[in-house]
């Protein structure tokens, strides 16, 4: 391990909301009890038609994928344990729309422990494409929230990164999962973070971790025996956790609007992904469950819990000993970004990284906004140095134009503004209205464009076939034309007469032929 | 007062008058040429018109396509005639013609979702005559043979529907829900801050 101090870049902006992570950190990580049925989301990227290839009743082994082996750009799920395919239909998940996605639910035999497991890779001497394609196999995406799947991160970083950075700070309140983890597997998370530097062939990595986890730091620094691999503490500060804030934070390099941090030479990855990379490598483990903190107030024993996809939430709930009369918001993910549940019998997915179960005191509803007052406190906050208030007033007026010149594409929706506002506006929803409507104007314009191309080429191409044809019939009717004057030199009777003699040699032919069959019978 | 005295009272003003002549026969001979070697080939209003059409080439407007259509509007037609376009097409037109805006009229049809067309391919006869109504060359298909809607090129004009002889085009949403869907602006406050103290519910 490089021991030397690294130079850290420090982030504009930034809140200190109260921590609230001890409470979940009690205990060791608690395995989910295998609940009687799982509803495993079978959601692709971009929504895309998933290509099942289970049916209703048909029997599933632990491991089984569900959906075909995408092309290049799908997600695979398997089925996180043993049972019997009961419905294949659309279910509510724990998005923001609350619009039903695409599940298989399985009614699981808790009897059949079976794991198929795909083969263990010797993963120092595999190739890159071996283990990507395992990767792609394993059903891996993304841990740390956005939910893209690995694979495709990989495929668009081969060669270009000399940077892997690996993403343990967990700046928002609540959720404690990737430091669970690294309290007790760091050891599986640096094999992960091994294999994505082989991977990638990054010159070194970079593991970001917020100071106030002085365990997991321990346990990272511990197994970090690499040169390569560099565990940088950074102060704690919500939103370091963010991609491109952690970047900034560690390399100093702001990745410039409307880029990637692959193009600027760095990969970055959730610790949760990279152990997860790990198993399916070493292990053959397909991607079935993850590690979700359970907390909030309302309930007896917050802790973070090993669970399959597919488990409802209730169930954590009910593991850790929920109160019903004191539960007065269900928050999925922190609550600064997270999305409020609006029930529990939501399944867990691979992205659900906490469970929040609030009370009143602890969390209250936020009140009714009021008018923005341009105290410019959310200025001060905003980790991208945006204008938030300015961007408030063109998302309302839906003045899309002024508000891509005032760059609200690189929002990160962090929350940060909405948290210090004194009128208590929420800030983040007003943008995410922007940026859709400005995406679907975009759409919407390069569609337009794209038909009228195709339609002028489509009137050219009418026209030029209605030309030829034109010229087509006029050289048939000259040619028509020029036909008399070629025969001139025969008169028109001679025509009627050499006709007329050629019409009689063939009924003379005919009659020949006649005759000959009379004879014949 | 003499013939003489009035001339010599006017010869100072003979320079100035000369001099604007010279001016204004110079100013008129450039922009004369300017108005020859400069000119724009047609309407550059329908062509920023035509810009903000959807290019659907529907003809639900009544005009054969969309640059017609375009044409019309900037001869004065009205500009709420085009339902592929909807709200957000007559507000930015209204916004370059600088004219109110006005809700769409609805004998041309309503704004629904993007749409495109979809052959139910078992039932295709072959006819090509879809293939002939298409503006943007978006169905595949040869005499006798199967058709089939290229998805990506489709504008979901509806004009393949009609020609159909055995009824097999249906349009159908171009996304489904999930896709389409994106967040909404907050509904603005019930109540106020002060009224909730008070244990006013909304």
């Amino acid at each position: 391990m490089n021991n030397a101090l690294p130079k850290l870049w420090s982030l504009p902006g930034g809140i200190h909301p109260p921590e609230n992570k001890s409470q979940s950190l009690n205990g060791p990580i608690r395995m989910a009890a295998l609940p009687p049925q799982l509803t495993v989301p079978v959601t692709q990227p971009d929504y895309a038609t998933p290509q099942l290839c289970v049916q209703v009743g048909d029997r599933v082994h632990k491991g089984q994928a569900l959906v075909r082996a995408a092309q290049s750009s799908g997600l695979l799920a398997h089925a996180p344990a043993a049972g019997v395919v009961s419905a294949i239909a659309g279910y509510p998940v724990p998005n923001a729309s609350g619009l039903p996605e695409l599940c298989v639910v399985i009614d699981t035999d808790p009897t059949d422990t079976r794991w198929a497991k795909l083969k263990a890779l010797d993963y120092p001497g595999a190739g890159i494409d071996t283990l990507i394609e395992r990767i792609a196999d394993a059903g891996i995406s993304g841990l740390g929230g956005a939910g893209f799947p690995t694979q495709l991160k990989l495929h668009s970083a081969l060669q270009q990164v000399d940077t892997l950075v690996l993403n343990a700070a967990e700046c928002e309140p609540f959720i404690t999962a990737d430091t669970a983890l690294l309290c007790e597997r760091a050891a599986e998370v640096v094999t992960g973070c091994m294999i994505l530097l082989q991977i990638t062939v990054a010159a070194r990595c970079l593991i970001g971790i917020e100071d106030n986890k002085p365990q997991a730091i321990a346990a990272l620094q511990q197994h970090c025996s690499d040169a390569r691999l560099q565990v940088v503490v950074i102060p704690a500060r919500y939103p370091s956790g963010a991609e491109n804030q952690l970047i900034h934070i560690l390399t100093g390099k702001e990745i410039p609007s409307g880029t990637l941090a692959v193009h600027s030479g760095i990969l970055c990855h959730n610790v949760g992904t990279a152990y997860a990379i790990a198993r399916a490598v070493v292990h053959g483990e397909q991607l079935l469950s993850r590690i979700t903190t359970v907390s909030g107030a309302a309930l007896r024993e917050p802790a973070n819990y090993e669970v399959l996809t597919g488990t409802p939430v209730a169930a954590l709930l009910q593991h850790s000993g929920v109160d019903h009369t004191q539960l007065s918001r269900l928050l999925c993910g922190g609550p600064l970004m997270g999305i409020e549940l609006p029930h529990a019998q939501l399944p867990v997915t691979k992205t659900t990284n906490c469970v929040v179960a609030t009370t009143e005191a602890e969390l209250p509803s936020p009140p009714p906004a009021q008018a923005c007052i341009r105290c410019g406190l959310c200025v001060d906050v905003c980790p991208v140095q945006l204008l938030p208030q300015q961007l408030y007033w063109f998302a309302r007026s839906k003045e899309y134009t002024k508000a891509q010149a005032h760059n609200l594409q690189d929002c990160i929706e962090c929350g940060a503004c909405a948290y210090v506002c004194p009128s208590h506006i929420p800030l983040v929803q007003y943008y995410r209205n922007a940026k859709a409507g400005i995406r679907e104007q975009s759409d919407k314009h390069q569609r337009a464009d794209y038909a009228k191309q195709r339609f002028e080429v489509h009137q050219q191409r009418v026209a030029l076939v209605q030309a030829q044809n034109d010229q087509r019939r006029a050289e048939r009717a000259a040619a028509v034309k020029a036909q008399p004057a070629a025969a001139a030199g025969t008169s028109a009777q001679d025509a009627i007469t050499a006709a007329l003699a050629r019409v009689q040699a063939k009924k003379a032919a005919q009659s020949i032929d006649a005759g000959k069959q009379d004879d014949s019978k | 007062m003499t013939a003489h005295s009035l001339l010599s009272s006017l010869l100072p003003l003979l320079t100035p008058i000369v001099m604007l002549l010279a001016l204004a026969l110079l100013f008129g001979g450039l922009l004369g040429f300017a108005a020859t070697r400069f000119r724009v080939e047609g309407n550059p209003l329908v062509d920023r018109v035509n810009a903000l059409l959807p290019q659907t080439q529907c003809g639900q407007c009544g005009h054969p396509g969309c640059k017609p259509y375009a044409a019309a509007i900037a001869a004065g037609g009205a500009i709420n005639k085009c339902p592929p376009g909807g709200k957000a097409t007559i507000a930015a037109l209204a916004d370059l013609l600088g004219v109110a805006a006005e809700p769409l009229d609805a004998t041309h049809g309503v704004e629904s979702s993007r749409k495109v067309a979809y052959i139910r391919e078992a039932e295709c006869i072959g006819c090509t005559k879809c293939i002939q109504a298409c503006p943007v060359d978006a169905i595949l298909g040869s005499a006798r043979h199967m058709h089939t809607v290229i998805v990506s090129e489709c504008t979901g004009c509806d004009l393949c529907v009609a020609p159909c002889p055995v009824d097999c085009i249906d349009m159908i949403p171009a996304q489904t829900a999930l896709q389409r869907w994106h967040w909404p602006l907050p509904e603005p406050a019930a109540l106020i801050a002060s009224d909730r103290r008070q244990g006013v519910h909304a």
